[in-house]
Formats: C-alpha cells, sequence, structure tokens
C-alpha cells in the first residue's frame, strides 16, 4: 500500500548507480559518505539557525513583542548576523581549568546530536542509516550528552558550572529512565525497535491514536521527559539563569557556546522528531483505518512535509513549556521523575504488554 | 493606653536617672550609658508598655559629644519613645550592643560604627558595613576628604 | 609544583565551606548586592550579605544641602518608590515649620503614591516571575507598567525619579489629562490583574516552589524590623498609613491587607492584594480633587527650628523613617534615612538557611529588595 508516497530511495539509487558508472566501489562508497556528511553538516546549521530564529518569534508572540525584525526580512536573517558574531568572538582561556576537556566538552556535546540525527528517517527512504536497534541507538547516543555537559561544568574551574553540570547529570540520569519507558511503550506494540518499522506498522493509523490511552500516557510522559532531558522548559535548572547566571556554560564564550546553545536547540529537535516518528508517524500520512479514498488524498502530500510538520508540531509545544512556566526545583523535579512518572510508565508498559497479549490494539 | 506623664513615670521607675528634654516632637529620653541596655530591656519587656520594634538606631555628632538615638515603638500599643544617650568620649567613644534584644540593631550598629567609629560592646560582628577598613568615619563632624569633598 | 598547588587547594576546600557569591553581577540580586552564600550540596548553610556597592554616602550629602536639593537625593535612594520618599521629606518640612498644605496637594500626593506603590509592585511582579523562571511575566508587568509611567511623564516630564512633590506642595500642578488618565488606567488595569492571576498565581510550580518557602515567623518580622508587605506576609501589622495616617490616607477607606503564613506564597498575596487595594484608594480620591493651590506659600529659603524632627512614611516596601537634627541653617544638621530595605535585607540569613539555593532567590525575590536603598 500508499503506492502514491514517493520513495527517496529511487533517487538516492539512482545517484548510487550513476557513482558506480564512474569509479570503484570503494571510491563510491567515499563520495557518498563525504555527500551525506556534508548534506548533514548544512542541514544542522541550518536548522539550528532557524530553531533559534523560531524560539525568539514564538517566545516574542508570546509576550506580546515583536521579537527580531531588523536584519533581513522579518528579522530572518538576524541569527545568521549572530552567528557571525559568535564566530569573531574571542575564546577566553580560563586560568586553573582543564584546558583539555573544557575544549573538548562543547565537541562531545555536538558530536553526539550529531550521530543522533544521522539515524531519523526524514521522509520515505531518506534516511542515513536505518539500524534495526534505532530507538536504542537514539537513546544511546542522545543521552552520552551529559558527559559533555559535566565535562565542561568540571572543567570551568567554576562553582556555578559545578552545579549545574551536577545537576543536568542527575537530571538526565533520572529522565532517561522514563523517556526510554515511554518509547518502549511503542516498541512494544509494533514489536520492532528499527525506525522504519515502527513507522510501516503506523501505515493504518499512528499509533497515539491506535494504541488506546496507554500510547497517550506515553505521549504525556515522553513529552515531559524529554523536555527535561534536553534541559529546557520549565526544567533548565542546569542553566537555571536567574539562580546560576548560566550554569554549565557560564564560562564559555565564542564559538564554544554556539555549540552549546546549536546543541541545545539540535537535542530539542531530535527529542521532537523521535517523538514524531513513534507516536505520529513520522513521515507516515494521517491514515485511517481502511478509507482508502481518504487515505490516498493523504498520500499526495509528501512526506518532508508530514514529518517536519509533526516535528515541529512537538517543537512548539516545548516552547509553549519553556515560556509558560516558572522553572522547578532540583528536588522537585527528581520527585517528579522518581515517585510520579516512573511508577506510572512502569505500570503503562505492564499494561500495553498486556493489550498487546490479548491483541485490543487495532 | 498610658498619657505621656504616665510612661515618663513608668520610665523614672526604671532608670532614676533619666532626663526628659522639653518641647520635643516625640517622647524623649536621656540615660546614662551604662543604664542605656538595662532601660531597653526594661521597656522592651514590660507586658505594659512591651516596645519590642526598634524603627531605628542612629548616632549625630554635636561635636562636643555623640549621641546615640534610638526610635522605639510598641507594636501592641503603638507607643513611640526616643531614647538617647550622650557619649562625651568622642575619641573611644563605646556603649552597650543591643543586638541581644533586637536582631536588627546588629545592622544598624555595625552601620553607625562604620559610620560614626561608635563600638558596641558584646556586638557579634562588629565589622564595617559599607566602607573600606582605613576610611576614617564619615559622618563624623571632623571628618575630611581632601580628594572628594569640596568645601564651601 | 602544579600538582603539589593543587593537591593543597583541595585538602583545603574539604575543610573550608563551599562558598559561592552571588553577587555582585547576578541576575536575580536586582542590583549590585553580594550575598556570600555557604552551600552543602544545594542546601543553603548560611548567607552573609555584603553590602556598599552603591554606597554614596546620601546622608553625608545631606548635610551640605538645602532641603529643596535634598528632594533629588531621596529619588535615588528606593527609585522605585520615589514620590513617596520625596513626600517623607517634604512632610518632615511641612511638620517643622507648620505649614498646612492645600487639600488639594494631600490628595494628589495620595494618588500619587498608590500609582507609584502599583508601578512598584508591578515591577516586583515582573522580576519575581523572572526569579523563579518564569520569563513571561516580565513582559506582561512591564506592559502594564508602562500606562502609570506615561502618566507620570504626562504630568512630571520624569517617568522615574520625578522629584515633583516638593516641601509645602508640588512643583507645579499636574496635567488636566491626568484625572481622566488615572480613571483609564484603573479601567484598564482592573482587567489586567485577572491575567497575573492565570498566568502565575495558580500555576502548581509555581505554588510548590513558594508554599512553606522561607518561613518568617511574626517575632521575627518584628525582630528584625522587616516592614512593608514582607513584613505583613508574616502578620506584622506595620501599616504606615493605618497607624499614622498622612495625606489623604484618613479619608479613604481601605484595609490593611494582613496574611500570617509568613511563607514566599503569603508575602506574594499581599503584594497582589495591594495592588486591588491601591486601585481602589485611587478611585476614591481621583474624582474628589478640591480645586486649590498646588503649592502652600512658602519661603525661597527654607530654614527649620532648631530641633529634631522624626516623620514615618510606607514605601511601596515598608516603613522609611526619616530623622532630621536641625541646628537652625539652611541645612539639616544630620539627616538619618531608616529605609525599609535596610532592614528586610538582613533577614535573609535567618529565612533562607536550611532551603535550596533556588528557594534562595525566591525569597531575596519576594522581599523585593531594591539595592540603592539599602546602600544609601
Amino acid at each position: 500500500m500508499s503506492s502514491n508516497i514517493y520513495d527517496f530511495s529511487t533517487l538516492t539509487g539512482s545517484i548510487h548507480t550513476w557513482l558506480s558508472g564512474m569509479m570503484s566501489s570503494g571510491w563510491v562508497i567515499f563520495t557518498e559518505m563525504v555527500l551525506v556528511g556534508l548534506i548533514f553538516l548544512l542541514m544542522y546549521a541550518l536548522l539550528g539557525l532557524f530553531l533559534v530564529y523560531l524560539e525568539r518569534k514564538v517566545c516574542a508572540i508570546m509576550q506580546n513583542r515583536v521579537g527580531p525584525n531588523r536584519v533581513g526580512k522579518w528579522g530572518l536573517l538576524q541569527t545568521i548576523a549572530d552567528l557571525i558574531k559568535l564566530l569573531l568572538k574571542e575564546l577566553i582561556p580560563i586560568r586553573k581549568s582543564d584546558a583539555l576537556l573544557f575544549n573538548l566538552a562543547p565537541f562531545i556535546v555536538i558530536i553526539c546530536s550529531f550521530l543522533a540525527m544521522a539515524a531519523l528517517p526524514y521522509a520515505k527512504g531518506l534516511q542515513a542509516i536505518d539500524f534495526n536497534i534505532g530507538v536504542f541507538y537514539i537513546m544511546a547516543v542522545s543521552s552520552l550528552s551529559v558527559v559533555g555537559i559535566l565535562l565542561a561544568g568540571w572543567a570551568s574551574n567554576s562553582k556555578y558550572s559545578l552545579i549545574g553540570a551536577m545537576r543536568s547529570g542527575a537530571q538526565i540520569v533520572s529522565y532517561e529512565l522514563s523517556v526510554g519507558l515511554s518509547l518502549l511503550a511503542i516498541v512494544v506494540f509494533s514489536g520492532t525497535m528499527q525506525l522504519s518499522g515502527i513507522i510501516e506498522s503506523q501505515a493504518n493509523g499512528w499509533w497515539i491514536f491506535k494504541g488506546h490511552i496507554p500510547a497517550f500516557i506515553s505521549f504525556v510522559i515522553f513529552l515531559i521527559a524529554s523536555t527535561a532531558e534536553i534541559n529546557r522548559g520549565p526544567f533548565d535548572l542546569a542553566e537555571a539563569e536567574s539562580e546560576l547566571t548560566a550554569g554549565f556554560h557560564t564560562e564559555y564564550s565564542g564559538i564554544k557556546f554556539a555549540f552549546f546553545f546549536l546543541a541545545e536547540y539540535m537535542n530539542m529537535f531530535i527529542v521532537a522528531a523521535l517523538g514524531a516518528t513513534i507516536f505520529l508517524g513520522g513521515w507516515m500520512p494521517f491514515h485511517v483505518g481502511n478509507w482508502e479514498g481518504f487515505n490516498q488524498i493523504m498520500d499526495y502530500i509528501p512526506s518532508v512535509v508530514w514529518f517536519f510538520t509533526k516535528t515541529f508540531f512537538i517543537i512548539l509545544i516545548i516552547m509553549w513549556f519553556k515560556w509558560t512556566f516558572p522553572r522547578l526545583r532540583i528536588d522537585q523535579l527528581l520527585t517528579l521523575e522518581w515517585k510520579y512518572l516512573l511508577p506510572i510508565s512502569l505500570f503503562n508498559i505492564v499494561l500495553i504488554a498486556f493489550i498487546v497479549l490479548m491483541g485490543w490494539h487495532f | 493606653m498610658l498619657t505621656q506623664e504616665e510612661l515618663t513615670d513608668i520610665v523614672r521607675s526604671f532608670v532614676p536617672e533619666s532626663v526628659f528634654p522639653e518641647g520635643t516632637q516625640l517622647l524623649e529620653v536621656v540615660v546614662p550609658a551604662e543604664k542605656y541596655f538595662l532601660l531597653i530591656e526594661k521597656l522592651k519587656s514590660d507586658q505594659k508598655l512591651s516596645f519590642n520594634y526598634l524603627i531605628s538606631q542612629t548616632a549625630v555628632d554635636f561635636t562636643s559629644n555623640m549621641t546615640v538615638v534610638c526610635h522605639l515603638e510598641s507594636t501592641e500599643f503603638r507607643y513611640l519613645m526616643v531614647v538617647k544617650v550622650i557619649l562625651t568620649d568622642r575619641e573611644n567613644p563605646a556603649i552597650d550592643s543591643l543586638t541581644a534584644l533586637y536582631p536588627t540593631a546588629e545592622y544598624f550598629e555595625r552601620e553607625i560604627f562604620d559610620l560614626f567609629g561608635i563600638r558596641f560592646n558584646n556586638h557579634p560582628n562588629l565589622k564595617r558595613l559599607f566602607l573600606e577598613d582605613d576610611y576614617g568615619y564619615p559622618l563624623r563632624k571632623d571628618f575630611r576628604d581632601e580628594v572628594n569633598m569640596i568645601e564651601r | 609544583m602544579m600538582s603539589e598547588e593543587i593537591i593543597k587547594d583541595v585538602i583545603v576546600g574539604e575543610q573550608e565551606d563551599y562558598l559561592i557569591n552571588l553577587g555582585p553581577q547576578h541576575p536575580s540580586t536586582h542590583g549590585v548586592l553580594r550575598l556570600e552564600v555557604c552551600l552543602k550540596g544545594e542546601t543553603v548553610k548560611y548567607l552573609n550579605p555584603h553590602i556598599g556597592y552603591i554606597h554614596r554616602g546620601i546622608e553625608k550629602m545631606c548635610e551640605a544641602l538645602t532641603y529643596q536639593q535634598i528632594i533629588h537625593l531621596t529619588d535615588r535612594m528606593d527609585y522605585l518608590s520615589a514620590h513617596i520618599n520625596n513626600e517623607a521629606v517634604s512632610m518632615i518640612v511641612e511638620d517643622a515649620l507648620q505649614v498646612e498644605v492645600p487639600e488639594r496637594v494631600k490628595y494628589i500626593r495620595t494618588i500619587l503614591d498608590e500609582l507609584n506603590r502599583i508601578a512598584s509592585h508591578q515591577l516586583w511582579w515582573c522580576a519575581f516571575g523572572m526569579d523563579l523562571g518564569a520569563l513571561t511575566t516580565f513582559f506582561y508587568g512591564l506592559r502594564d507598567r508602562e500606562h502609570i509611567l506615561d502618566i507620570f511623564e504626562e504630568s512630571f516630564g520624569s517617568r522615574l525619579l520625578h522629584s515633583f512633590v516638593c516641601p509645602g506642595g508640588l512643583m507645579h500642578d499636574v496635567h488636566p489629562n491626568f484625572q481622566k488618565r488615572t480613571k483609564e488606567f484603573i479601567k484598564y488595569f482592573r482587567t489586567k490583574l485577572p491575567e497575573y492571576d492565570q498566568l502565575l498565581t495558580g500555576n502548581i510550580i509555581f505554588q510548590n516552589r513558594s508554599k512553606g518557602i522561607g518561613y518568617m515567623s511574626r517575632e521575627t518580622a518584628i525582630g528584625y524590623g522587616v516592614t512593608g508587605p514582607s513584613g505583613r506576609g508574616s502578620g506584622f501589622s506595620c501599616d504606615v498609613r493605618k497607624i499614622a495616617p498622612y495625606g489623604a490616607y484618613d479619608k479613604v477607606r481601605f484595609n490593611e491587607i494582613l496574611e500570617t503564613e509568613g511563607d514566599v506564597f503569603a508575602r506574594y498575596k499581599v503584594r497582589m492584594a495591594e495592588m486591588h487595594e491601591s486601585l481602589s484608594i485611587i478611585e476614591q480620591l481621583i474624582d474628589n480633587i478640591p480645586e486649590g493651590d498646588f503649592t502652600a506659600k512658602m519661603k525661597p529659603i527654607i530654614k527649620l527650628p532648631a530641633g529634631e524632627y522624626f516623620r514615618r512614611v510606607e514605601t511601596a516596601r515598608g516603613e522609611l523613617a526619616v530623622y532630621v537634627v536641625s541646628d537652625g541653617n539652611k541645612t539639616p544638621y544630620r539627616m538619618k534615612f531608616r529605609t525599609p530595605n535596610f532592614s528586610n535585607l538582613f533577614v535573609m540569613n535567618e529565612i533562607a538557611s536550611g532551603y535550596k539555593i533556588a528557594d534562595l532567590i525566591a525569597i531575596s525575590g519576594s522581599l523585593d529588595l531594591v539595592i540603592p536603598d539599602i546602600d544609601r
């Protein structure tokens, strides 16, 4: 079914055959890798800049402001101007800091978000690596960034940074559990960890609709826990600017700060994309059971559009959190996770396993 | 509600040496330095008065003497009273601290120490509050700062 | 060499407390205040305020200035209650010279006091939300504060430091639009105040962050001289407007807001309720401003009779007491300002110890400190 959806593997396949006609197979792989790397680098930068711009506009609208509106049309070039400013800024070395780790930390953080991006399915057939353990891989890689944050906090030789890093460590380690369990719910439903497989399993309806209330509960838990995991919104304790000035990246300047900044926004994109893929069907258009005609019309909307619409929908929700809620306190944060989210998601998993066992889902 | 006369009588019964200047805006009492703590302790603990709120504590340099001025209020009966102590020793003025009675006095006294150089006995943390340690005592009338002050 | 130094650092670090300096440049100390905070994990063991970064010696400067000039200095103490500070000095001069100010002046002064109080509480609300991480509150509060500042600007030409109240009355009469615009503002702000509650008061995170935090008993409040909304949140009845009414406060009906919980949320509730009270005070006065002069007849050179004078007013943050010793000259012999924030600050160690560092920020926000008022 869904034969109408354009499959990007035809495009990529033709590029592959065209390259194979010109060079040996080793060079083909090399060229393809370089190409994919360049495309990701470009996409990473553009998406990051756009997300920063989007955040500024969204928060401006929520705060009765106009937002950036001077550089370029509607201020569209504002973030590029900011990026140039950050590139030109001096990298201030910190006395008595651990220079190696201090310089390494921003790279760890940004590499982790790069790695996670590679496994995301952007459209039908448009996915760099389709692991059979895709969900697991993204979870593992994205949680590695806590190492970078801890290193940044420790190596800065600043007390504020250290407190921020420790908070961040406690926070990410605990919320990792809830994110994992809420994703596991859908893995149980679909019976595979492969992202493409999960999307295929939603061809007759997205899991958030098919999976009864338990899937919805896991979606809400995923939203809360992933917001916490990317240090955003009401859970931005690691950088809590009113308490710790800027938390773990207090001492960073110039492009190293920009790395943290960009990685934060890209992490937001990654969790939103993951949420969209797992719960809202990824690039899969909105299909309802066996309404063939309706499904056909939906298929005319390109899969890339579906993917990015859903992703930005979740991003907007996460931004909405941030600009509405006050920040939690560290003990309240951990209480929320260990006393509420974790038991609920554990119970939810059992419930889902039971539903799947009895075959009650659609 | 006690009248002014009754208040003066009560104060006089606590400290017989106290003097009440005439024609002041509020009820004023001048006590010797050694009876100062005692009087205020009694003013605070007395059931009929309970002066439990130290509005302000400050000092005035009258060149011939230093005067410490306390404005007290009773939050229960809303009496206001000014307690004054005249310290004739301008070089090394010292007086008892009220910190044990009013926690806020700790900081008022630090401010007075900072700006007037009056020492407070039994003060838990008598350090300068605003200025550097070698600045001098700016609110004394004989304070001179050649650099920053313009004499008229 | 290097390793020895590091080892020494570590050993010393274990013996000493984990001290961090909040300030002098810190986003949530609202000015150049330095809090030396000792932490155990995230918990505050004790804290030690260091002040004096913006000490300008206003009391010393007053000794060289005339009373008309002093008015302009009082603006710079608590810049968010500029009118009320001006009024304190003006009233002490009027007391000493036994000048009876016209009724019109009393009414206008009272209205200005209350407008100033609302503007100050609005700014406090913005900043308090920011302290707790709710960034949107800042813009909602400033949006409404702008209306008050526009009224001020129209009448006095300045928005923050007005120096409009002077000994004997006002600098000049208010703008003809003053009444109309103030009434418009009351109507407008009554529709906007529920928005404040929707955005912050009812929020479950906000309530968890503020309830039961920073408990201050009534005895502590009195002992430390914590006045204003902070003291009234602990049940300390300290509203000078009620105790010793000045201006037109004896002609209006209003309630002294008292809460007895003594926590951050109680102080928050007091301030929110005070905005409503202030609106009702202005509403009672604005239509009844009597016609008349905007100032009493004053001599160009004011000389206070020798003696001592004391006056208290209620600023937006508590009780401002002015104590003047005059020797009959045109300048005061000694001028003392008992500013509310000075006393309010030092209660911090008492009420913040044992809470988390995030609570410390909430507590300092709930005390609504203005640092130039502490340092003077």
